[in-house]
């Protein structure tokens, strides 16, 4: 007897084997469309990263449920996407995040107590993006896509592609979710990445949920198929394997900054989480599907093969282990300790000098903040 | 000095006002490091777990599990130097000078006095000092009298005292007791409300909202039959002996629930329902039987995805594995989802059937009452009929007039029946 699915079948079903270079028991394999010297891999500093990212996280969540942070997005699972891609970056390469990529944050060399400014509300942004090459996360879906490929355009222009100098050349990651895959501004942003052949790499980690929505109710084919509709090269990776990651966002990067134009990398993975702390995930997904993919976890497969190959010592992991609790320590004084802004700040970075009318609206708001909570009026 | 540190519950879904406590993970006196799960709570978007900001020893939780607390208020006090003298005095510690940078929901503060005494759960808020001690202090009155009071849950503060020197006589307490009950002064309470008023939230509101939508969205049938199952008891009897089965409770709902199934394939308009939407019957072609357990909590109506594919034996640990979850209080959102159809063993409780109301979205609802020892005209093998003790059961099957009609509620009632009165039918 037939039985009706309740819920679309994850994206896997969709077919096309993801390219993969290390399987979920730790085996190394070589692949013809991916190829990876090596030599030129840190294992233990990759494994490393994809360790502290998730302690990061681990420690962010907690600190919302203390009521430290209003909001945040986890990134679990999605390690060995976010440190592989990051680790095949060059420091001239401009990174253009979502909201979620705290693992390349953490890679590019960004204070982690800076990323909790937004979600506690006391910055709009938090870090200077040029300092360590790293915009600004973007909360408006699909929206950082465009602002890469503007980048690019400027790259392209200033001459800064195909010059042959390897400290010139330069190229830009933008990351994206699947649920940016239905969004207006990542198809015009592939459409002016490909009719300009622009120096930009399109990193999506399909994470199978858009919130709610799985990726089946928003495609018929998987995501790396779409770029070859724009006209450039779309390849579908195991985002659990952080090797396949980081082999294919080099190869890409590489072909971008020496004027070969944009790739689509489709990293399938999983958000193991919730959408964000607010949001209830057991409402929409089944549990069994979660169990499934928490057993392909990214960080397990690394540290058997590390430890399969003899390539580090006990010292490495006790020493890892010490890195995470002085991390988690950094991020719980350092969340507690962030500067409240004060109330005038808002106003003071719209124009570089301020109307009369505007002037006006701070004064007046700044009469009303000194009057302090009224009766009946939350603090 | 201790360090005592109280932990207000935060806002942790953006912009909520409440959370409902489930369980505590922690006693006063435990020790706990920071980020050890305390408490686990229900907010209106998803049960959480909530982590210690802390690490120390546990000097109170400030609410019971099923209270509503709002966001903001004290959930518990950690002491963090445990170690430490008592403060004296109580008196307010200066304000932390962190806590001015926390901008969002409440979270810890430091907690104003070392009390340890557990506030009653339901106290409005504090006052200075212990109200009913202070009341008290106000009041003169011999001990026996006091008891008397309390025996007849007569405040001593509300009554006018009338002996000497001001003192409270147990006339006056008598009074003040008839005053406060007329009409049953005989009954000591220990309340003088005449009424509890029980806020409505969790199962009990869920419960409340679907029977209201189910009752006046689907115009409800109900029609009932008397079945002899004394043929299926003792097949329940011969299953329960066999070895596959020895670990499982072999029920007489696990037949009832068979039987249903059984019925069901031959009368596929049952399992459907209304899009009201789409203007459409959606027929399901595969069988979720919801199955209401009562529990601590409520009236929960998990279902068993795919039970008409089941063979007996998986439907026993299907329904065991379902009860047990849901005891526990442990049955997801998710088992509560996607039922098709539900059975509801009202016969539990003793009684002989009832008139189920449709778990909205069904169009059909089966009640299995108690199955009782009953006298039973029985037709012997000559044609003559006499009167036996059998095992009989009551059935009643409610199922909404707009899929189907009188004939096929009644086809699936009698089918489901006649399976129960002769097992061996479901050979057929």
């Amino acid at each position: 007897m037939a039985h009706a699915v309740q819920h679309p079948p994850s994206d896997t079903s969709l077919a096309d084997p993801p390219v993969q270079l290390l399987d979920p028991s730790g085996k190394l394999s070589a692949d013809v469309r991916l190829p990876l010297d090596m030599a030129t891999v840190d294992l233990p500093a990759l494994y490393r990263d994809m360790v502290l990212a998730r302690r990061l996280d681990t420690e962010a969540i907690a600190l919302q449920r203390q009521g430290e942070l209003g909001l945040w997005p986890s990134l679990r699972g999605q390690e060995a996407a976010q440190v592989g891609a990051a680790h095949a970056l060059r420091g001239q390469d401009m990174v253009f995040p979502t909201y979620r990529e705290h693992g390349v944050a953490w890679c590019r060399g960004l204070d982690p107590v800076s990323l909790l400014g937004l979600f506690r509300g006391t910055t709009l942004g938090g870090w200077d993006p040029y300092e360590h090459h790293f915009n600004l996360y973007t909360l408006v879906i699909g929206a950082q896509t465009l602002h890469a490929v503007g980048y690019a355009m400027g790259l392209y222009r200033d001459g800064s592609t195909a010059s042959g100098e390897p400290d010139r050349d330069t190229a830009v990651l933008a990351f994206l979710g699947d649920g940016a895959l239905s969004e207006g501004e990542t198809n015009e942003a592939f459409i002016w990445a490909a009719a300009q052949n622009l120096p930009v790499v399109f990193f999506c980690q399909n994470n199978q949920w858009a919130i709610s929505a799985p990726y089946s109710v928003q495609s018929q084919i998987p995501a790396a198929r779409r770029a070859a509709g724009y006209g450039f090269p779309g390849i579908r990776v195991d985002g659990n394997d952080v090797l396949a990651c980081l082999a294919a966002t080099r190869q890409a990067l590489d072909q971008a900054r020496s004027g070969g134009g944009p790739t689509l990398i489709e990293a399938v993975t999983y958000r193991v989480n919730a959408h964000t702390t607010a949001d209830d995930a057991s409402r929409y997904r089944p549990a069994e599907e979660t169990e499934d993919w928490t057993a392909r976890d990214p960080l397990e497969r690394l540290r058997t093969h590390l430890q399969a190959v003899g390539a580090v010592t006990d010292e490495y992991f006790t020493d890892l282990e010490q890195r995470e609790r002085d991390l988690a320590e950094r991020l719980r004084s350092g969340c507690r300790g962030l500067a409240e802004p004060d109330a005038s700040s808002p106003f003071e970075h719209t124009y570089a000098q301020m109307p009369a009318d505007l002037r006006q609206q701070l004064r007046e708001h700044m009469e009303f903040v000194s009057r302090g909570p009224q009766d009946g009026e939350r603090k | 000095m201790t360090s005592p540190q109280q932990f207000l519950l935060p806002d942790v879904g953006e912009g909520l006002t409440e959370a409902e406590i489930l369980a505590w993970s922690v006693r006063p006196g435990d020790t706990v490091e920071v980020n050890q799960i305390l408490v686990e709570v229900e907010t209106a978007k998803a049960a959480v777990e909530l982590p210690s900001p802390y690490a120390g020893v546990v000097s109170t939780l400030h609410a019971d599990v099923g209270e509503l607390l709002a966001v903001g208020k004290p959930l518990i006090t950690i002491d963090t130097d445990p170690s430490g003298e008592v403060a004296v005095g109580g008196r307010a510690r200066q304000p932390d000078p962190q806590q001015a940078a926390l901008l969002v929901g409440y979270g810890p503060q430091e907690s104003g006095t070392g009390r340890r005494r557990r506030r009653p759960a339901h106290a409005p808020h504090r006052v200075e000092g212990d109200g009913p001690n202070r009341a008290a202090a106000r009041t003169a009155a011999k001990p026996p009298v006091r008891k008397l009071a309390k025996d007849l849950g007569v405040d001593l503060a509300t009554v006018a005292p009338t002996g000497p020197g001001n003192t409270i006589t147990r006339e006056d307490v008598h009074e003040a007791a008839r005053r406060a009950a007329p009409q049953t002064t005989s009954a000591p309470t220990t309340s003088q409300a005449s009424e509890t008023r029980i806020p409505i939230r969790g199962v009990r509101r869920h419960t409340a909202a679907a029977m209201v939508a189910s009752a006046f969205t689907a115009p409800h049938v109900t029609e009932f039959i008397t079945v002899d199952v004394t043929a299926t008891m003792r097949l329940r009897e011969l299953v329960a002996g066999r070895r596959e089965f020895r670990e499982l409770r072999v029920t007489p709902l696990l037949f009832f629930a068979r039987s249903f199934l059984i019925a069901l394939a031959k009368n596929p308009e049952a399992n459907a329902s209304w899009d009201e939407f789409a203007q459409e019957i959606v027929l399901k072609h595969y069988v979720n039987l919801g199955v209401a357990a009562a529990t601590d909590r409520g009236l929960v109506v998990p279902n068993i995805k795919g039970a008409d594919r089941m063979s007996l034996h998986e439907l026993a640990q299907a329904l065991a594995a379902l009860t047990t979850t849901a005891r526990a209080g442990r049955t997801s959102p998710q088992d509560m989802t996607g039922g098709t159809v539900t059975l509801t063993n009202v016969g539990v409780f003793g009684v002989d059937t009832g008139t189920p109301i449709l778990n909205p979205g069904e169009a059909a609802i089966l009640a299995v009452g108690a199955v009782r020892r009953m006298p039973w005209v029985v037709q012997g093998d000559n044609g003559d009929e006499r009167i036996e003790p059998r095992w009989v059961a009551q059935l009643a099957l409610s199922f909404d007039h707009r899929l189907m009609d009188g004939r096929q509620g009644s086809e699936l009632l009698a089918d489901t029946a006649e399976i129960l009165r002769e097992p061996g039918l479901a050979m057929l």
